[in-house]
Order: C-alpha cells, then sequence, then structure tokens
C-alpha cells in the first residue's frame, strides 16, 4: 500500500475499512497541516474538502452578532472535520478553526462522491463510517442543548 | 454486592439534632458554587469515607443534605461544596467566617474504592458532581500503587464552572485529566463537547475497570450507555444519585427511588443494581 | 385462647380494668363518637364507649348506623389511626439559642407520656408494628416514638364483625390479635349478658388482669369467642391476592391501568392521612422576631403532594399517575425492599375515605387481569 493509503487505514474512521478501499480513497487524498489560528473552512464556502484529523485541536464555530465566534465542538486527532460534503448543497454550514498546530488527511469531497458513485460498494462502506459519527455528534448536541448543568 | 457503609454516625442525643459547627473557610470554586470548610465539632466524628455528605443547617431557614467535598485522611476540619440554588444553600454558599451552623452526618453509601483494588479507575463528573468525587480521587492519589490506571472525564457548563481547576494540574501527575465544556466563551481553546465524548479518549482498559460517575442524571444516563458499549460490566458502574431528603435518617420517606432509601441505600449505588430503575421516568 | 389462660370479664370488669389503668397513671384513649364518626379521644369511662354503634363502608362511603344489641365494639375501623399519638402530626424536634456569638442547640425533652390503647383491632397492631420498624427500629430511631412506644400499654380487641372494606387476612394482619398487645378481648354479647374473653399478651397484661374481677373461661365460650372470628375472616368486604403482589406491580410500572386511576385520583392525600402505616414527613425552621432563637419541626407530610420530590428545580414526581403509582407501589411492594414486610395491613381506610371511591384491591386486580409483558433488561 502506498504510504498515504496506509495512513489512511490506520485512521480510526477507516478501522475495518478493507485496504482496497483505502487504496481508492487514497488517490481522492492528501496531506495537509494547520497552524494555530488558520481555518480549515468557513462558513458558506463550497465543502470542497473533508478533514481526517490526525492530530491538534479543531474548534467548529459559529459567528454569532453581537456575541463573535462560538465554539459549540472541538475535535481532535482521529476524529473528523465536515459532513456539509455529503449533501446538497455541499456548502459549510460553520467555520472550523485550528487551535493549535493540527495535522490531517485532506480528502477530495468531488472526488469522493465520484467514486462513490461508479462504486457502490465504496460509497456503503463509507457511509457506515460517517452515519455513526452523525448520529453521535446529533446525540452530543441533543445533551448540550439541554444544558443538564444549569437550575 | 455489599453496600460500603461507613459505621453509623455517632451522636450525643437524638440522631436529628445537629451540632453547632463555626465556618472557619470558604472559597467560591464558580459563579453559584462555593466551598466551606467548618470547625469539626468537638466529640463529633468527622470521619467520613469519599462520596458520603453531611446534613447542614442554617439555623432559622433550613437544613439540606451537602457532599463532603475534602480529603479524607485530614479530618481536622470539614470540607463541603455547595452550589446556591435555594434559600438554604444561598444563605451556606455566603455564610461569612465565623457564622455558627448546624451539622450532622456523615451519611449514606460511599464510593466502593476496594471494589477498585488493582482495577483501573474511570471517574466521569459533571458539573457539581465532581465534588463528591474530589475525596476518592484525593483517597486514589494517597494509595496509587494500590490501582491501575486512573482516568479523569469533566464537564461542566462553561471553563469558569469547572470546579477546582487550580487542582488539575497537581492530579495530572498521578492520573489522565480531560476536561470540556457545553458551552464555550470566545478565546476559549479548550475542548467544547459533551463529556461522554472524553470516555472514548480515556485511559482505562473496560474489562478491568471500575467506573464512578456523578453528575445531573440525564448525563449520568449517557455515561452509562457508553461505558456499557465500552464495554465496562454493569456491576462496575457506580452513579452517585440524588432525591429530596429532609432527613438522611431514612425515616421521613422522601428520598425513596424505587424500593430503595436514596440516603441509606445511596447516594453511591451501584448501576448493575438500580439501573432498571432510573429507565421509569418519574419513579 | 388457651382454656387455662383465657379469663372472661363482665362490664363491670372492664370498668374496672380501666380504673387499673388509670392507678397506674395512664392516659387512657379509646374509640368515641365523634364527628359522625368513630374515631379515639381519651376515655374515662366504660360509658363514653360507642355502645350499640356500628358502620356502612364502602368505597368513598362511611356511615354510622344503630346496632340491634349493646356491643361496645361493633363496628370496623374509622377514619382515625393510633399512628397521631406515637407519631405526632407535628412535633418540635429542636431549638436553637444564639447566645453571645454561640449557638445552643437543645433536642426536645423526650415524651413522658404513658399511653393506654383500648379497642386495637389486629390490622391496628400490625399496623403499628410496621411503624415500629420503620422509625423506632432502624439505624437512626425516633427517640420521641420509641419513647411514647415503649411506655405504651395496649388493649386489643378481637373484631366480631368486618367492615365493608377490610381485607385484613389478604393481608395476613387479622382478623384475630395474636401479637404486640398487653391484654386482648373478644365481645361476646347476648341480651342480659355481655361478656368480654381477656387473653394476656405481656407480663404487664398478666399484672393489670391478676387485679380485676374475672373468672376463667370455660370451653364453649372460648369456643364462641374463636367461631365470632371465624365468622369475621370469613366475611371480609375485600380481597386482595398479596402473595406475588410486589413482584407483580414491579413488572407493571407502565400499565396503562396507572393512567386510568390518574384520572380518577384528585392527589388530595386522604389516604395518606388515614393509613396506619403512611409515615412521611416534612420539616421546617422556624425562628422567632429577634432571631435569637429558632425551632425545627416535623410535621406529617404526603407523598401525593406536588413538591415531595422536589429536586433541582422541579419534582421527579410531578404528575399524578406518578404519584399514585408510589404511593400505591410503596405500600404493597418496594415496602418489602425498604423494611422486609408489606406496608398494608388489609384495613381498608383509603378505600373508605378516598372521595372518589379509589380501591387499591381492584387496581391489582385490573393489573393483574391483564399484565405487561416484562421489559427486556
Amino acid at each position: 500500500m502506498e504510504g498515504l493509503a496506509r495512513i489512511i487505514c490506520a485512521h480510526p474512521l477507516f478501522a475495518g475499512v478493507h485496504e482496497d478501499f483505502c487504496t481508492l480513497v487514497c488517490s481522492c487524498a492528501r496531506n495537509v497541516r494547520f497552524e494555530a489560528g488558520q481555518h480549515l473552512v468557513r462558513e458558506g464556502d463550497a465543502a470542497d474538502y473533508l478533514y481526517l484529523l490526525r492530530e491538534g485541536r479543531v474548534a467548529l464555530e459559529m459567528s454569532v452578532p453581537g456575541r463573535g465566534a462560538i465554539t459549540f465542538q472541538t475535535l481532535e486527532g482521529g476524529d473528523l472535520v465536515g459532513v456539509s460534503w455529503l449533501i446538497p448543497p455541499y456548502r459549510w454550514t460553520h467555520d472550523a478553526k485550528a487551535l493549535e498546530r493540527t495535522r490531517a488527511i485532506a480528502l477530495d469531497a468531488t472526488c469522493l462522491r465520484r467514486k462513490c458513485e461508479a462504486d457502490h460498494d465504496l460509497g456503503y462502506a463509507l457511509m457506515q463510517r460517517f452515519v455513526p459519527i452523525l448520529i453521535e455528534r446529533l446525540q452530543g448536541a441533543r445533551l448540550q442543548m439541554l444544558d443538564i448543568y444549569g437550575n | 454486592m455489599a453496600i460500603e457503609r461507613v459505621g453509623v454516625a455517632a451522636s450525643a442525643g437524638p440522631a436529628e439534632v445537629p451540632w453547632p459547627t463555626r465556618v472557619c473557610r470558604r472559597r467560591q470554586e464558580a459563579p453559584d458554587v462555593w466551598t466551606l470548610d467548618l470547625e469539626a465539632p468537638v466529640g463529633a466524628a468527622a470521619a467520613f469515607a469519599p462520596g458520603q455528605f453531611n446534613m447542614l443547617t442554617v439555623f432559622g431557614v433550613g437544613e439540606i443534605p451537602v457532599s463532603l467535598s475534602g480529603d479524607p485522611s485530614r479530618s481536622q476540619s470539614w470540607v463541603h461544596t455547595v452550589r446556591a440554588v435555594g434559600p438554604v444553600s444561598q444563605a451556606l454558599a455566603t455564610a461569612p467566617v465565623g457564622t455558627v451552623l448546624g451539622a450532622r452526618g456523615p451519611y449514606g453509601s460511599d464510593w466502593p474504592l476496594s471494589v477498585g483494588l488493582g482495577r483501573d479507575i474511570l471517574l466521569i463528573a459533571g458539573g457539581l458532581g465532581l465534588a463528591p468525587l474530589r475525596p476518592a480521587i484525593y483517597a486514589l492519589l494517597a494509595a496509587r500503587a494500590h490501582y491501575g490506571r486512573l482516568a479523569l472525564c469533566y464537564g461542566a457548563r462553561g471553563p469558569r464552572d469547572l470546579l477546582f481547576r487550580r487542582e488539575f494540574a497537581r492530579w495530572a501527575r498521578g492520573m489522565q485529566v480531560q476536561t470540556t465544556v457545553d458551552h464555550a466563551p470566545a478565546g476559549w481553546s479548550g475542548r467544547v463537547g459533551v463529556v461522554t465524548r472524553l470516555i472514548e479518549r480515556a485511559d482505562f482498559r473496560p474489562e478491568r475497570s471500575l467506573a464512578l460517575v456523578c453528575g445531573p442524571e440525564v448525563m449520568m444516563r449517557f455515561a452509562v450507555a457508553a461505558l456499557r458499549a465500552a464495554g465496562v460490566d454493569d456491576d462496575y458502574i457506580y452513579l452517585s444519585l440524588e432525591r429530596n431528603m429532609k432527613c438522611a435518617l431514612a425515616r421521613c420517606g422522601r428520598c425513596q427511588l424505587g424500593g430503595t432509601l436514596v440516603c441509606r441505600d445511596g447516594p453511591v449505588m451501584c448501576y448493575g443494581r438500580v439501573g432498571h430503575l432510573l429507565r421509569v421516568p418519574e419513579l | 385462647m388457651d382454656a387455662g389462660t383465657t379469663a372472661v370479664l363482665t362490664l363491670g370488669g372492664l370498668q374496672a380494668l380501666l380504673a387499673a389503668l388509670q392507678s397506674r397513671d395512664y392516659r387512657i384513649l379509646g374509640p368515641r363518637v365523634r364527628d359522625g364518626a368513630i374515631g379515639y379521644g381519651d376515655i374515662a369511662s366504660v360509658a363514653d364507649l360507642p355502645r350499640g354503634w356500628g358502620e356502612e363502608q364502602s368505597a368513598g362511603r362511611y356511615r354510622l348506623v344503630r346496632r340491634d344489641d349493646e356491643a361496645l365494639f361493633g363496628y370496623a375501623v374509622g377514619p382515625d389511626t393510633w399512628k397521631r399519638f406515637f407519631h405526632r402530626p407535628v412535633e418540635a424536634l429542636w431549638r436553637s439559642r444564639r447566645v453571645d456569638g454561640e449557638v445552643q442547640v437543645i433536642a426536645e425533652p423526650e415524651p413522658a407520656e404513658r399511653l393506654a390503647l383500648i379497642g386495637v383491632r389486629a390490622c391496628e397492631l400490625r399496623a403499628i408494628a410496621i411503624q415500629d420498624r420503620v422509625l423506632r427500629d432502624g439505624d437512626y430511631p425516633d427517640t420521641r416514638y420509641r419513647a411514647r412506644r415503649n411506655a405504651a400499654f395496649i388493649v386489643a380487641v378481637n373484631c366480631g364483625q368486618a367492615g365493608g372494606n377490610c381485607f385484613c387476612v389478604s393481608m395476613d394482619a387479622g382478623p384475630r390479635a395474636t401479637t404486640g398487645f398487653d391484654l386482648a378481648l373478644t365481645e361476646l354479647w347476648e341480651p342480659g349478658d355481655h361478656r368480654f374473653l381477656i387473653e394476656t399478651g405481656s407480663a404487664a397484661g398478666a399484672e393489670v388482669l391478676a387485679e380485676l374481677p374475672h373468672r376463667i373461661a370455660a370451653p364453649d365460650e372460648i369456643a364462641a369467642a374463636g367461631a365470632l372470628v371465624a365468622a369475621t375472616a370469613a366475611g371480609m368486604g375485600r380481597f386482595l391476592e398479596a402473595g406475588d403482589v410486589r413482584e407483580l406491580l414491579l413488572a407493571n410500572l407502565e400499565h396503562p391501568r396507572w393512567d386510568v386511576v390518574a384520572g380518577r385520583c384528585l392527589s388530595c392525600a386522604n389516604c395518606t392521612m388515614v393509613c396506619p402505616t403512611c409515615f412521611c414527613t416534612s420539616v421546617a425552621d422556624s425562628s422567632a422576631l429577634d432571631g435569637a432563637e429558632t425551632v425545627r419541626t416535623q410535621r406529617w407530610d404526603s407523598c401525593f403532594t406536588a413538591d415531595f420530590s422536589y429536586v433541582h428545580g422541579g419534582s421527579v414526581r410531578s404528575t399524578t399517575r406518578s404519584r399514585y403509582r408510589q404511593w400505591l407501589t410503596h405500600k404493597l411492594a418496594t415496602w418489602h425492599d425498604q423494611f422486609d414486610s408489606s406496608g398494608c395491613v388489609g384495613c381498608g381506610r383509603c378505600i373508605t375515605w378516598c372521595p372518589v371511591g379509589i380501591d387499591l384491591t381492584e387496581e391489582v386486580a385490573a393489573i393483574r387481569a391483564a399484565p405487561h409483558a416484562p421489559e427486556d433488561p
């Protein structure tokens, strides 16, 4: 396996995925690095990439007039940044900013969507990986919303 | 599973009568949370086991249960942490040094640290829930060699609500400490997200762990779900539960949760034993 | 009843019993007609007892009726219970006094009351024993309850008739008094012949009996008394299958029947007030105007009140449904887990005094008739 494919296969998100799929995905992937304060994505931009974080910390933020940039979630090595690429209009609904030096694998979303269309087995394998993340994020968001520590 | 309980509190007279005691120190931990040190009453046992609570009286106002949050190896004073949410807790929280309060206890079951000997210990705390867990942390760190890995996952509403922050660095020398908040102000570079997410990154081996969980009941339910999904056995998950308590003596009937009396069979209870009760709404 | 130890008293003997108790400085409490019902109060003589009175009871209904005889104990239990004499509805626990910056906390003095209870039924004896377990025999005894209780003298009465809502037989709590009394009477009335069989249940009882004019009971009197009690047992107004009621209720915590009864229940707390085993309390602190002295007072409370289960800004049991379920499952099921016995003695008061006539035996039967499937753990 190519070096990048190996890195992808080693990422927790791809645990258990057949190495052929890793190789397929690999052609959409490249290594990236963000310094503290750099944005990975911006709200409203085209969701061209998704990021598999390898190390570092990223804040998901929304800009609220009068309150500034509010962080609603932080992500770390092993996490996925970006789900908006899954559904039209393929635009980011929040900002993502590196809080410290962060290394990640950037996956070209268009490339990935095209490959999933062409190979439904690959598509299903990837959905099996992304959907649990979505559900877990939803459950976490609900708990945060309930303000359970409040009175 | 046997309920561990420190011996019945000694009392010269009827058990519902408090001893007068004085506030000797106070410190604010969070916008609505204070820690009070009370003098150990003369002639009374100030010893307590981690997880237990006292009943504190503000004369003329009322009495509430308050977690003992200090170091159990130091019994010269009784350390309590209280959140100001009602008339009694508000009065306790603002009582100046020198105020005479009433105290009685300790009551309730304690964290079963002996069950954790040789095991990894995972502590999961939410908000004020770190207060009754802090004595367990002190006890675990003081006997570090008797346990496997130690890990704390702690979440609060916001950065200012994280209790005992000044101690995290010291604790981190003997255990893994992870914190997170639900809501972050601008400029916060720590973690944001629910406390249950910290469990994935916690340093523990599920098949040989003891989990101690304390926080809002909703949070405890989700934490337990995450622990079970990770493979921790129900009999090795302990929660600290809370119900309305007026007497702490198993006589007023208010703290019932199904067949248990939280003041007597709890507040620390084994999930394997009471988990089914938590799933019945309004029980 | 044993042939050798059962005695017989006349009305005169009964009066002598009261006198003997008075001479021992007991405050004598017994049944009296009062407020359209038979309740408990101070009695000084046999004339104070409800001679010739009986009652009719059904769900949500109680009426005093005149009997066609002169029986003194010819009624089934009314709204009053003995618990308010041992476990007081309102009671100061302790006081604090601020003197020169110090605070003294003083427990209220231990009660010195010596109570003699006349006419305690088997169900009531069981109820007292149940409350003893909760209030006197736990890790933290209620010392005031204990003082009153341990000093009390109890004269029981074996019921000669069952009430319309009675089911003590189902709860194995009567109608025969077997334990927990100093003396026990069985009343035999015929025109011109009013007698009481009397058994002793303690050394104190035997000592009192020795002072009273009495004779040994004849075998036919013992048989008559036995038959009377057996007839009472056969005439119960209600029935409850108690053997597995704990498991039944705990397996049906989400049964639709709870919604049905919640639609009727007013959450008025009558049942808990008249129940002889309900013991829940609250406390309140109050102070003198200058703040120098405070007192903590304990008072009866009920799990039906809205803030009984208040914690963190709301009540755990905010619906009538959950509160009724709490009361019934505590009484019949979780009481076993907490105190090793049932909480119910089958006296039927909750059925009589419920304004809408909810009958717990009917509720249990309804759940039993169509139980939910057991939930997977």
